[in-house]
């Protein structure tokens, strides 16, 4: 099993254990995660740290870890319960800036895009209701922007400027990439690396990044996944290695 | 299946929904993304003339369809995907040319604008929007504060009222009593509700006392016939999106729309075989399941 574990953690399973660390003492909520590597860390949180998660199976039913199901979600009240705020979604970003602002909905000019994506889906209820964190497979400049095109999730300077409704329950607990983890634990809260992955260098993720990013002196590097954890992963939560399709190692 | 006479009897054609349709109507499209979406009336309506619609809907290929053909005036949406491909390839190519004028507002907001709609209210307030560019993109949105010691300020979410709603449901009667029997009855109920007519297309036509038959809960029994015009039975009428239990989605043929929907000469030669303008939707299944023969 150590030898197994040791020196052979892939890129894609830092960020498993990376995006599993954002529901680390959350309590009786719905852990809702986007994409590959978050359904696999809300998962992997569940049977390890987290026990009290709630999880759904991607549709309309919560279900334990074993697929059992424990309750009905279906939208109507997947939207009551964002409100009610027991609930800390990972969503994707196309592109997301300094301050948080997340876009979805489309690239260029809102009135005829250069690039229609989604749509804003429930990025501007779930800023505004319960905690908010994001997942990018691929840090890039295209993600990491000055602006986004289109405040689709509300980032902390537009909350703050919209008043205390929009601040009340805003909270965007950390952003997770291919290069590291992020948060906003500055005075202005702007984007700061809270910690790369092993192999990844401080430069790199600075010029994986548009804007200028809060670094502290030291930065370390995102825990590794115990073995234990190592061995859930590939076996357990993720044994068809999705993640891998989402994460080059 | 005979009807007691006292019994109005709501069932229709496809054909007899699109023609109570006018152009320039607001229509409400039930289902949510890929999933459970009226089809066959969406593929009616593009055998009819009716165009310059205001369309809402949570969208999917129903949105795809309709813009490919320049029937959309103007969509009030939070979203358009084909759920297992997530952008819908009309859409954004009907976006990108500018197409049609576009109320893009959050999921909740749009929930809570069929809420208002069904309530007969002018608007409900909702915890979302502020802050984001919906408020941009939509100037028309109002907030309100609340009366109340929290002084806190709200999106007012304006009521999604429409002239017609169209939805798929697994069941029906010939009176209007629509039952789901998936996992979700997404919002099908509020949008009957919040129109001044509703067509409800079904998988199966049955007898009322057939709807609780086998122990099926009431609670299925979604859609009530006072909030419903007009019934249709068809058989396969949301495919090619899904409708749990009945089918699936049907991956490998939405697969193909959205290739042929990424390519106008690829696009020509689908809309011709499987969306003839002399068609109907007897022939569009025959196609489908020929095309699926071909596959083998």
């Amino acid at each position: 099993m150590n030898a197994f574990a040791t020196g052979s953690i892939t890129r894609a399973e830092h960020c498993v254990i990376a995006c599993a660390e954002a529901w680390r003492g959350d309590g009786e909520i719905l852990a809702s995660p986007m994409g590959a590597v978050p359904s696999a860390g809300a998962r992997l949180a569940r049977l390890t740290f987290a026990p009290d998660l709630l999880l759904t199976d991607g549709e309309a039913t919560l279900v334990g870890p074993d697929g059992e199901a424990e309750g009905w979600l279906p939208y109507r009240r997947h939207l009551a319960l964002v409100t009610g705020g027991r609930r800390h979604v990972m969503m994707g970003a196309s592109q997301i800036d300094r301050y948080g602002n997340q876009n979805i909905s489309c690239v260029g000019d809102w009135e005829q895009p250069s690039r229609q994506l989604l749509g804003v889906r429930g990025a501007p209820v779930n800023t505004l209701n319960n905690p908010v964190s994001y997942w990018i497979p691929r840090h890039s400049p295209r993600v990491f922007v000055e602006r986004v095109d289109m405040v689709c999730g509300v980032g902390y300077d537009r909350a703050r400027a919209a008043g205390p409704s929009a601040t009340r329950f805003h909270r965007i607990p950390r952003v997770v990439s291919d290069l590291g983890v992020f948060d906003f634990a500055t005075p202005d809260r702007s984007m700061r690396l809270a910690s790369v992955h092993p192999g990844v260098t401080v430069d790199q993720v600075r010029d994986a990044t548009g804007f200028a990013l809060t670094v502290p002196e030291t930065v370390p590097y995102t825990r590794d996944p115990s073995p234990t954890e190592l061995a859930l992963i590939r076996e357990v939560v993720d044994p068809a290695r999705t993640r891998d399709r989402e994460v080059r190692s | 299946m005979s009807t007691p006479p006292h019994v109005r009897d709501k069932t229709m054609t496809p054909e007899e929904v699109v023609d109570r349709l006018r152009s320039g109507m607001t229509i409400g499209i039930g289902g949510w993304g890929s999933r459970r979406k009226p089809m066959a009336l969406v593929r009616a309506l593009l055998r009819s003339p009716v165009t310059d619609l205001t369309v809402i809907s949570y969208g999917g290929p129903d949105v795809g369809l309709l813009a490919a053909a320049g029937r959309i005036a103007r969509l009030v949406t939070a979203f358009v995907t084909l759920d297992s491909v997530p952008l819908e390839p009309h859409y954004r190519a009907a976006r990108q040319r500018g197409a049609f004028a576009l109320t893009e507002v959050d999921e909740a907001m749009f929930m809570w604008g069929l809420h208002a709609a069904a309530n007969r209210l002018p608007f409900l307030p909702v915890r979302a929007g502020i802050g984001s560019d919906v408020m941009r993109v939509n100037p028309e949105l109002r907030t309100v504060t609340s009366p109340y010691g929290d002084g806190e300020e709200f999106v007012a979410a304006p009521a999604l009222r429409m002239d017609a709603a169209l939805v798929h449901l697994n069941r029906a009667d010939r009176r209007g009593n629509g039952q789901y029997l998936g996992p979700d009855p997404y919002f099908d109920d509020l949008f009957c509700e919040a129109a001044d007519a509703a067509y409800v297309s079904c998988e199966r036509l049955v007898e009322t006392r057939e709807l609780t038959e086998n122990s099926a809960a009431p609670q299925t029994l979604l859609v009530q016939r006072h909030s419903v015009t007009g019934v249709v039975e068809t058989p396969g009428g949301a495919h090619f999106t899904s409708c749990a239990p009945d089918h699936p989605r049907d991956e490998p043929f939405q697969k193909a729309y959205a290739a042929a929907a990424a390519d106008p000469a690829a696009w020509a030669e689908f809309a011709a075989r499987f969306l003839p303008p002399d068609g109907d939707e007897k022939g569009y299944q025959q196609a489908v399941r020929a095309w699926h023969e071909e596959q083998k």
